[in-house]
């Protein structure tokens, strides 16, 4: 008897293991929901991990206010589909409260104040454990990243001063007022999910498939025609074959060109690409250590 | 190759992490920076970042440890600081490797990336032999358990490709290997990192090895020793209850399998209240399967309503682990801020389950280079290894870590500060 299991099922089993370990050591976790395909694979996880009850937690969305519309169609589909509840922490909120002051200029971005957003949201809901989508691939500084991660009552990130984690036998313990941020997705790679998104036909908004849209290019970022995201008069507007490979806030997401409108030739892209999917988020090209820096504020 | 046959080998690939120890100059980072390069997993952005910055830094040449060396401090002190996870694969395989700094100061992290190894690269100068630091290396890989080592010569350019000097190392090393249990699988490559030989493509420099390269041993070496398949062993996570018209009597057990072949129709027993039942299904979300064993995370239900919760042992009645209140343990200590003098209480966290504990008594530390036990000094500081025996406040079900890494491993938590300070393996 052959009692491997393959590189897939064995990651679907420590995300799953990892999400009831969550559930059972936190008083009251949140799972983070973008809309993005990391976040739907873990919710799609989280249902697989406590069926055939309902999500012992509820899903958090952190609203820019600048979205693709074809995102929040799909959120408010999938959401309905998996019988959960949707909490909404708004960046538009913030500003409106003065709590946030928004970026100007033609480049923009809302994308720094969805910590503010993020860090309120944990606060009024006195959540203390947010489940997000990272994977350690993404990013240098996301690759130190713990299952298991401690934010101070700040929420702070404190990378010199993480706790280690060993076997499988992960310490949420904390003092009160602080949290924790949890990665179930931490060793699985861009390729791992889209592979996974095929062995468990899970649904994607259809901004993942390749399709005809009005674009533009600034800093090397193709960027889409939205109500967020205007063209100066020197950036020409051309309509593109494009796909986006993540997908986040309208004004840091940037396209990908390409053809791939299926899973198959979407993975057979994945499989030859030669820029990372972060290659498009403008957010990241920033500064060197761009995303440390966010994350030790806070940010995902 | 078509597509679709691209895309059904991918869903056979297995896992393998491995993890990977050296100090500033015996070229890890290169290596790792080689495996990357070579099997294509290093996207052309992060080559022009580390390209930018090699430059702005004044670097000769491209200096691949940028690539894992990820935090602020790191890149600007030239240092690996802590545990990073790299990604890789192949057609046949997908790689974690855990990359850990080799300095003695970085014990603690050397524990950490070991103890979910499958599998341990030890690397060695060509022109420095076997150093105090190769044993350690060596001695955590084999004190954690890691049953396949890799000794990678490297720098072998550097000793103009000479057989003899690779020979010594070899023997050097089996001398001292012979004094640690546990080392199965020991595989002796000569390469250097820095040309690319043997690495993934063979060299053309040393006819005199006939051996696999470093990658083809990866992706070849058996990888199905880690996991027990014999001792039936479930410690329940979560009870899933969904209060539902259509399940209102589901009651499933769930958790990740640390052990053995559970199947439906199955006697069990629950630890500790020892009560025995028999197994009704074993679920996966909606499908029902016909076994189940490790790693894989299940929700079982049982024939009769019996009270099991979160921290309990689901096992078979004629094969049950040690149940103790009193055990001992070889553990590495964590805490920079408190060390461990003669007893002290701590939280034990074992499988799902937690206790207090009393640490009773530091039996004796062991000098990592040498292997000697010291009895003179029995202060466990930050980075020691010692034997300690522990009492605590409820039985904990467990067995050898030598039999069972999942149900034989233990961490105590600081209960004032919550910090992790200490990992353990139970003897």
């Amino acid at each position: 008897m052959d009692y491997r299991i393959t590189h897939l099922k064995q990651l679907e089993s420590e995300a799953i293991y990892i999400l009831r370990e969550t559930a059972a050591q936190f008083e009251k976790p949140v799972l983070l929901f973008s809309g993005g395909k990391d976040s739907i694979v873990m919710a799609h996880l989280a249902k697989k991990a406590f069926w055939p009850a309902k999500l012992p937690f509820p899903l958090l969305h952190v609203d820019t206010g600048h979205n693709f519309p074809e995102t929040m169609e799909y959120r408010d589909r999938f959401i309905k589909d998996l019988g959960a509840e949707l909490v909404v922490a708004s960046v538009q909120d913030a500003i409106d409260q003065g709590k946030v002051v928004e970026e100007t200029g033609h480049n923009a971005s809302r994308n720094s104040l969805q910590t503010v957003a993020l860090l309120e949201g944990l606060e009024q809901g006195q959540y203390d454990a947010a489940l997000g989508g990272g994977r350690r691939d993404e990013e240098k500084a996301r690759a130190k990243e713990r299952f298991f991660s401690h934010r101070d009552a700040f929420g702070q990130w404190d990378p010199k001063n993480q706790r280690p984690e060993l076997w499988n036998i992960f310490n949420g313990k904390k003092q009160h007022g602080e949290h924790f941020r949890v990665f179930p997705l931490s060793n699985w790679t861009e390729m791992d999910i889209w592979q996974y998104i095929k062995l468990e036909a899970i649904d994607l908004p259809n901004l993942y498939f390749s399709h005809k849209r009005d674009c533009f290019v600034r800093n090397g970022v193709i960027m889409a025609v939205t109500e967020f995201t205007q063209p100066t008069d020197s950036e020409a507007v051309e309509s593109m074959q494009v796909r986006f490979r993540t997908i986040g806030d309208t004004t840091c997401t940037g396209a990908a060109l390409s053809s791939a409108d299926n899973l198959d030739t979407i993975i057979d892209e994945v499989a030859s690409a030669r820029q990372t999917e972060r290659g498009t988020r403008a957010d990241d090209k920033r500064s060197e250590t761009a995303m440390e820096d966010r994350k030790k504020q806070g940010y995902f | 190759m078509s597509d679709n046959e691209n895309n059904s080998g991918y869903l056979d690939m297995d896992l393998l992490r491995f993890t990977t120890a050296g100090s500033v100059d015996d070229g890890k980072s290169t290596l790792i920076g080689r495996l990357l390069y070579d099997s294509k997993a290093i996207f052309e952005d992060q080559l022009e970042a580390v390209e930018k910055s090699s430059k702005s830094r004044g670097d000769a040449h491209v200096n691949l440890a940028l690539l894992t060396d990820g935090l602020r401090s790191e890149r600007e002190q030239g240092i690996t600081i802590d545990v990073a996870y790299r990604y890789f694969a192949t057609p046949r395989r997908k790689f974690i490797i855990a990359d850990t700094p080799g300095h003695i100061q970085y014990t603690r992290n050397m524990v950490t990336g070991a103890s979910t190894a499958n599998l341990a690269i030890v690397l060695v100068d060509a022109r420095k032999g076997v150093i105090e630091q190769t044993c350690r290396h060596a001695f955590i890989a084999s004190l954690l358990k890691i049953q396949n080592i890799v000794v990678c010569v490297n720098k072998m350019d550097l000793v103009e490709w000479d057989q003899k000097t690779y020979d010594s190392i070899v023997s050097d090393f089996k001398k001292f290997a012979s004094r640690l249990d546990n080392l199965v699988n020991i595989t002796f490559i000569p390469a250097s990192a820095l040309l690319g030989d043997n690495i993934v493509d063979k060299s053309k420099n040393m006819d005199w090895y006939q051996g696999p390269t470093l990658l083809y041993h990866l992706e070849t070496v058996y990888n199905g020793s880690d996991f027990n398949h014999i001792d039936a062993r479930l410690p329940v996570q979560w009870v899933i209850r969904p209060h539902s018209n259509k399940y209102h009597d589901f009651r499933g057990f769930s958790g990740r399998i640390a052990g053995g072949v559970f199947k439906p129709g199955d006697r069990v027993k629950v630890l500790p209240s020892g009560f025995e039942s028999k197994i009704k299904g074993i679920h996966s979300m909606d499908t029902e399967l016909d076994e189940a064993y490790s790693p894989m995370s299940v929700a079982i239900t049982l024939e009769d309503e019996i009270d099991v919760s979160r921290g309990d042992m689901i096992v078979k009645p004629n094969n049950v682990p040690e149940v103790a209140q009193e055990i001992e343990a070889m553990v590495c200590w964590f805490s920079s801020n408190k060390s461990l003098k003669g007893s002290g209480k701590y939280i034990l966290r074992h499988t799902t389950n937690e206790v207090q504990a009393i640490v009773k008594e530091v039996r004796y530390k062991m000098n990592i280079n040498t292997l000697h036990k010291i009895e003179d000094d029995l202060e466990l500081q930050l980075n020691d290894i010692g034997r300690i025996s522990i009492r605590t406040s409820a039985p904990i079900f467990y067995d050898s870590y030598s039999k069972n890494r999942i149900t034989g491993s233990i961490i105590l938590v600081d209960p004032m500060t919550n910090e992790t300070v200490a990992a353990g393996m139970i003897i």
